[in-house]
């Protein structure tokens, strides 16, 4: 019944915009989407664009934690990009920091991050 | 209430309505020092008198009844001009009080008189008091607008360098603040595409735990865009606070200049700089 | 929490018994806190505190209603919001309110973050009876 978010392949990246409301369902089977295709295309990083989401609330924020988590373990990098300002500093009174979470201001300082991170990682001297 | 006092009041303000303002007028003009036309003196308290009598027509002696209404609104304009144009609460107070002294003269010695009198004084200095809360409520709003206008002024965030912003502090950092701090840093590292902050605290009197807790805060909602935050500014006695209350700012950079804060915030910019040279290689 | 006086025009009422519900909650409140004419900043604040008391009605309360409306002060305006729930209820109140403590799944900022976003904070619980949360944010 729920939409699902679609996950973009480029390269060896994996690319998450995330354009409308979430329902919990949606966030819980976006987590089960990525951990599949980081798998499935070997990717080696995964952005996660939330420019347009106008709340992140503990569920999401967990998920994006757990999610950098997982893509980590399968030997992908996650970078949550584009978190608006009300966002995040409603996320600190919340209570919440994403430690370990990645983050970049925009999409593209996101994928040249990981990019970056690619050309120095010893697999690629 | 006895309605023959105040029918007596009545007729007493009715028939010498002109000479009575008259003398009103010059009692508070001369309290006033000439500070306020005399032309708009004299029209506010006609106009007060005039509801004050219609008030006293409607059956009324207490100032804080239905009758008033007009009364209070005129005391309510009446308090906010004198607050604005900066009197004292006596000097506003004095333009309802002194028509007690007015009335006071044309006293003739019968206890009728001095009855109606007495109850008509306790109007006034139930609608003196109305002035003086007035004239408290509205300097309050001029305080707290002129501390809205000041946190806004005392907050810029300036661009110091290609994806380098700075934000001098001055002054204490509380909660109100620090919310406004962070939302124009924010919003400035977005706009200008800035990867790296500078909090510079040179203006900052003192740092205990809760500014500690503040600054934190920022620099934490700042990583959660992207972005990272240097601390600068930290003079001699602050450093020497902030180890002996053992304030811990973990990871954060913080530099005693910001001229310090700068050159790290380049090399960090210079080092992401070359590593993405390194990648095209 | 004080009575306000409240825009009755305003008022809303949102069943929970869904997670979608939970996204039609957060709408309302959204449009009611620009009604409002909260902050961007403090629009975010009370959405953010919204969902989570909402999900928290689902998931605790096994369901329940959304209400809120927009409240007046002396010199301010502001926006109310309800989740009342009749669900189990919460017996250690206190403990509830505890950061990092959770019964379920969370991570047990529910209840307390949501407290630090708002003004005014009102938790009310039986247990076998329910639930009711209320929470007041002001815009300044």
């Amino acid at each position: 019944m729920s939409d699902r978010v679609p996950v973009l392949k480029i390269g060896d990246i994996l690319l998450v915009s995330i354009q409308v409301d979430l329902e919990d369902q949606m966030v819980l089977d976006l987590q089960d989407d990525l951990s599949q295709k980081i798998v499935a295309t070997s990717a080696r990083g995964v952005v996660i664009d939330i420019s347009a989401l106008e709340i992140v609330d503990s569920f999401v924020g967990r998920m994006l934690a757990t999610t950098a988590a997982i893509s980590r373990v399968l030997g992908a990098e996650t970078v949550v990009v584009g978190m608006r300002p009300a966002v995040a500093m409603t996320l600190v009174e919340l209570g919440l920091s994403l430690g370990g979470v990645r983050t970049a201001l925009n999409l593209e300082l996101g994928l040249g991050y990981l990019r970056r991170a690619q050309a120095s990682s010893p697999e690629n001297r | 209430m006895d309605s023959d006092d105040s029918k007596r009041l009545l007729e007493l303000l009715s028939a010498r309505r002109a000479e009575l303002i008259a003398q009103w007028e010059q009692t508070v003009a001369a309290s006033l020092h000439g500070r306020l036309s005399t032309v708009e003196l004299g029209r506010e308290l006609s106009e007060l008198y005039d509801a004050i009598t219609e008030a006293l027509a409607a059956g009324g002696l207490a100032g804080r009844g239905p009758e008033y209404g007009v009364v209070r609104s005129l005391l309510v304009e009446l308090s906010r001009n004198r607050a604005r144009q900066g009197f004292t609460p006596t000097e506003t107070a004095v333009s309802v009080f002194s028509l007690k002294e007015v009335l006071e003269s044309l006293l003739g010695g019968s206890v009728e008189e001095i009855r109606a009198y007495l109850q008509f004084s306790h109007l006034l200095d139930d609608l003196g008091l109305f002035t003086v809360e007035e004239y408290a409520r509205t300097r309050e709003e001029i305080i707290s607008a002129q501390s809205q206008q000041l946190l806004e002024l005392s907050t810029p965030v300036v661009k110091l360098w290609d994806g380098v912003v700075g934000v001098p502090l001055v002054g204490t950092l509380d909660s109100a603040r620090t919310q406004v701090v962070m939302e124009k840093l924010l919003q400035a590292l977005l706009d200008s595409n800035s990867t790296h902050a500078i909090i510079d605290i040179t203006g900052v009197p003192a740092v205990d735990t809760q500014v500690a807790q503040h600054l934190l805060k920022t620099v934490v909602a700042a990583r959660m865009m992207g972005a990272e935050c240097v601390i600068s500014g930290i003079r001699p006695q602050i450093a020497q606070t902030i180890v002996g209350l053992g304030i811990e700012f973990g990871d954060i950079p913080t530099k005693a200049t910001l001229a310090d804060a700068l050159r790290h915030a380049l090399v960090e910019i210079d080092k992401a700089a070359s590593t993405r040279a390194a990648g095209l290689l | 929490m004080r009575d306000y006086p409240a825009d009755e025009a305003s008022r809303e009422e949102v069943p929970i018994q869904a997670s979608g519900d939970v996204v039609k909650a957060r709408q309302t409140v959204r449009l009611l806190a620009q009604q409002a004419g909260l902050s961007l900043v403090n629009q975010t604040k009370l959405v953010t505190a919204a969902s989570e008391l909402g999900r928290n009605t689902l998931i605790y309360g096994g369901g329940g209603t959304v209400e809120a409306v927009v409240v007046r002060d002396v010199a301010r305006v502001g926006v109310w919001v309800r989740f009342a729930d009749a669900g189990p209820g919460i017996p250690d109140m206190e403990l509830a309110l505890t950061d990092g403590w959770t019964s379920g799944s969370g991570m047990g900022l529910g209840l307390s973050g949501a407290r630090r976003l708002v003004d005014e904070f009102e938790l009310d619980s039986t247990p076998g009876v329910g639930t009711t949360v209320t929470v007041l944010k002001w815009a300044r």
